[in-house]
């Protein structure tokens, strides 16, 4: 086992793996908050008074967090251009193309996926506010706004946060599907590495260990979000 | 949407939903015991049993799935000699094995701390009654631990086996034809994704549906206590 | 509320009249993006510093030269090539892909550039090895009876034995086509299949001769079997793949391509990579 392709610079394939592994973070994290937003969206929806909403919530979480990752990536990613596209024509008389980025399409991919298990933390965040807290804040005659402000988001951000740590490394590890999309991330540096050096045992590995290292970073920064959450918090346990 | 291309990708997927099945249900079963060990090494008295349990399930919990994959099929690929010298070639060399072992590692990781979770809800005073009862801890294991913590992991397993389902996609990228592969070979050669997408997503929603019903049926069955009982007649001393 | 509803549809105005902004495709343009895949020796490939070079780099710049435009060199895994086209993502494909029908309903192609036989490859312990050809090399387009009795001789050989190539590649329509019945195992990467034929998960691989000799280098355990084969499901040649719309840039191509041809670059290239003339002549 050669390490010394693990070097940097010309023949070293770690300024490669280093490339990955920034690319890797930012297609996590742009999907993560992407994926926070349609959680939020749907939630919403979920919790929604209108029952058609409901249904649009329950078919949005029931398909994404059923269909195989690999499977929404090969849609979004062999027919989504085309159906932006299709979308614009119609909808715009747009005569180009929709050009999205890979990057764009690889974050939306995950999105997707993260954003269905987003939903349901979320859901449940705001579930266990106790109900008593909005009856105090309408006793008060505290706006829709203020409510969201004041009561809702801190509360939910709170109960959310372990959920949400969760999420997090789920959308990192998906972030190895996209390959196929194109992106230079770590697992295609490693496949091109394995394949052109005929050493797949080492770069597999050095794959490994960079996602174990990313994910024990991405814990502690939970861990202090969720200490920083629950600051003022008196704790029964 | 082209309904005939809907028509001809169903019998295609029916074809290999068999083998979609065979991969979770494996992983699975065999996961499922390798998962009981763990989880009960991981709450041993001995540091070094819980240590390593814990380093276990840290290393597949956070690391994808695909790369535990690759490393073990295109990595034992590079260490043929040694494997063969073991004897334990002939079992690498096959992509199903190199599957099935890599999806089993993975989910005895997450079922073992779902598993323990069960363990652990398990009420004292369940334990301490079978204690005082005479039971021996490993007939009080099996008679009295064990079942409740079952029950109470159920829904969390639910969970559990349909991640499993949903796994046995990545086979596709060792060799292994299963429905996913068989839904981008048909995209690649027609360029209609969104018909296929339909197929194969529905194979997959219907296989989910399936087994979250199948718990749920086995959730009611394992809580008779939960049941509602109006049919049930009770003897009550009623002073004449 | 009016004034939310007034805002979404001052957005939504917005939106579209940005996508209505953005410059209509002109006739052609002056910068375009081509992609490779990035792993097919040595037509294009990485090297050790993880730059992409490889006959079809320099090729593209050189026929970007001809042509008088800026192309930008992307790399793209070899299953989403075609869709990345169509979609828009670049506006040519240099990547070792041929001339196929199948391909032709959906995008377009220039002018040949290249053609490299195909081959069959294991490795020299396996039985397939002993196998031994007839013929030095087969047409596929029309199949007389000496070549019909080849393949048959081949198909015979690999009776029980399991070949590899690459997915969705004019390789895998031969095997469909010309080997139904031998276990067939594809890969996403003609490097994984190599390293899937060093291993003996497969006993034979096919694959372009250009690609297997590099290979044989470094590898002294894999040889070549049987005749070279080309035309039929093989393709007519490499060529550039474009959208079917674009047909200036395709044209442009061509002219570029034949002129290539014309004072001699071409083949020194081919030379320079493929140790051998593989590059089209007139």
């Amino acid at each position: 086992m050669d390490l010394g392709f693990l070097g940097w610079g010309a023949r070293g394939w770690g300024d490669e793996f280093f490339r990955g592994a920034l690319m890797t973070l930012a297609v996590a994290t742009c999907a993560f908050l992407l994926g926070l937003v349609f959680g939020s969206i749907f939630a919403s929806f979920k919790l929604s008074r209108h029952w058609p909403l409901r249904i649009l919530g329950d078919i949005y979480t029931t398909v994404l967090r059923g269909i195989p990752e690999l499977l929404v990536i090969y849609l979004i990613f062999f027919g989504g251009g085309a159906l932006l596209t299709s979308i614009a024509r119609g909808m715009f008389a747009y005569e180009g193309f929709i050009n999205l980025p890979t990057f764009a399409i690889g974050t939306l991919c995950i999105a997707l996926s993260a954003g269905a298990y987003s939903t349901e933390v979320i859901r449940g965040a705001v579930l266990a506010i106790p109900k008593g807290q909005f009856e105090a804040a309408n006793a008060i005659g505290m706006s829709p706004w203020l409510k969201f402000r004041h009561v809702l988001f801190p509360q939910a951000a709170r109960f959310a946060l372990p959920g949400l740590g969760n999420v997090w490394q789920y959308a990192l590890k998906d972030t190895s599907l996209i390959s196929v999309v194109g992106l230079v991330e770590i697992m295609r540096t490693a496949s091109l590495g394995a394949g052109s050096t005929k050493e797949p045992f080492t770069f597999y590995t050095t794959a490994f260990l960079l996602f174990m290292f990313l994910a024990w970073l991405s814990q502690r920064v939970f861990l202090r979000a969720e200490k920083w959450a629950d600051r003022g918090v008196r704790r029964s346990t | 949407m082209d309904f005939e291309l809907i028509a001809s990708t169903f019998p295609r997927m029916l074809a290999v939903l068999d083998k979609t099945l065979i991969l979770a249900a494996s992983s699975l079963a065999i996961g499922f015991f390798l998962a009981i060990g763990l989880a009960v090494a991981s709450l041993s008295r001995f540091a070094v049993a819980r240590s390593l349990v814990a380093g276990y399930v840290y290393v597949f919990r956070s690391t994808p799935l695909l790369v535990q994959l690759f490393l073990i099929y295109y990595g034992s690929g590079q260490f043929r000699h040694a494997f063969e010298a073991v004897g334990l070639w002939a079992l690498f060399k096959d992509a199903w094995f190199c599957a099935i072992f890599a999806l089993t590692l993975n989910t005895a990781a997450y079922s073992c701390m779902i598993i323990r979770g069960g363990l652990q809800s398990v009420p004292w005073g369940q334990v301490e009654a079978a204690r005082a009862v005479g039971m021996s801890s490993v007939l009080a294991f099996r008679r009295i631990v064990f079942p409740i913590a079952i029950r109470q992991a159920l829904p969390a397993y639910s969970n559990e086996m349909i991640l499993m389902v949903k796994a046995t996609s990545l086979a596709s990228t060792i060799t292994i034809i299963e429905m996913t592969g068989t839904a981008k070979n048909i995209i690649s050669a027609t360029y209609r994704p969104v018909e296929v997408f339909l197929v194969a997503g529905a194979f997959y929603l219907t296989i989910n549906f399936l087994i979250t019903r199948a718990v749920q049926a086995l959730e009611i069955w394992l809580n008779p206590h939960q049941r509602r009982r109006s049919n049930r007649r009770t003897r009550v001393a009623v002073p004449r | 509320m009016t004034n939310r509803k007034t805002l979404a549809l001052a957005l939504a105005l917005a939106l579209g009249a940005s996508m209505l902004a953005q410059p209509a495709l002109a006739a052609m343009k002056s910068k375009i993006t081509i992609a490779t895949e990035g792993a097919y020796k040595p037509y294009n490939f990485k090297d050790s510093a993880g730059n992409l070079v490889g006959f079809e780099i320099d090729l593209a710049k050189e026929l970007c030269k001809r042509i008088k435009i800026e192309c930008t060199i992307i790399e793209q895994e070899w299953d989403g090539i075609i869709p990345g086209l169509t979609n828009g993502r670049y506006d040519a494909i240099m990547a070792g892909m041929s001339i196929k029908p199948d391909r032709e309903k959906v995008i377009s192609f220039s002018r040949y550039y290249a053609a490299t036989p195909i081959r069959f490859a294991t490795l020299k312990s396996s039985k397939f090895a002993s196998y031994k050809g007839m013929m030095d090399a087969i047409t596929l387009g029309e199949v007389d009876d000496k070549e019909k009795a080849e393949l048959d001789g081949i198909r015979k050989a690999l009776e029980g034995l399991t070949v590899g190539v690459q997915g969705s590649t004019t390789h895998e329509s031969f095997m469909k086509e010309f080997m139904p019945g031998i276990a067939l195992k594809t890969y996403a990467k003609m490097d994984d299949m190599i390293l899937d034929l060093e291993a003996g998960r497969i006993d034979a691989g096919y694959t372009a001769v250009t690609y297997l000799a590099p290979l044989k280098e470094k590898n002294k355990d894999i040889v070549e079997v049987g005749p070279d084969m080309t035309g039929g499901p093989l393709g007519r040649g490499v060529a550039v793949g474009i959208r079917q719309e674009d047909k200036e840039l395709r044209e442009a191509f061509t002219a570029a391509i034949n002129s290539t041809i014309k004072d001699g670059t071409l083949s020194k290239m081919a030379i320079q990579w493929f140790t051998f003339d593989a590059s089209a002549k007139e």
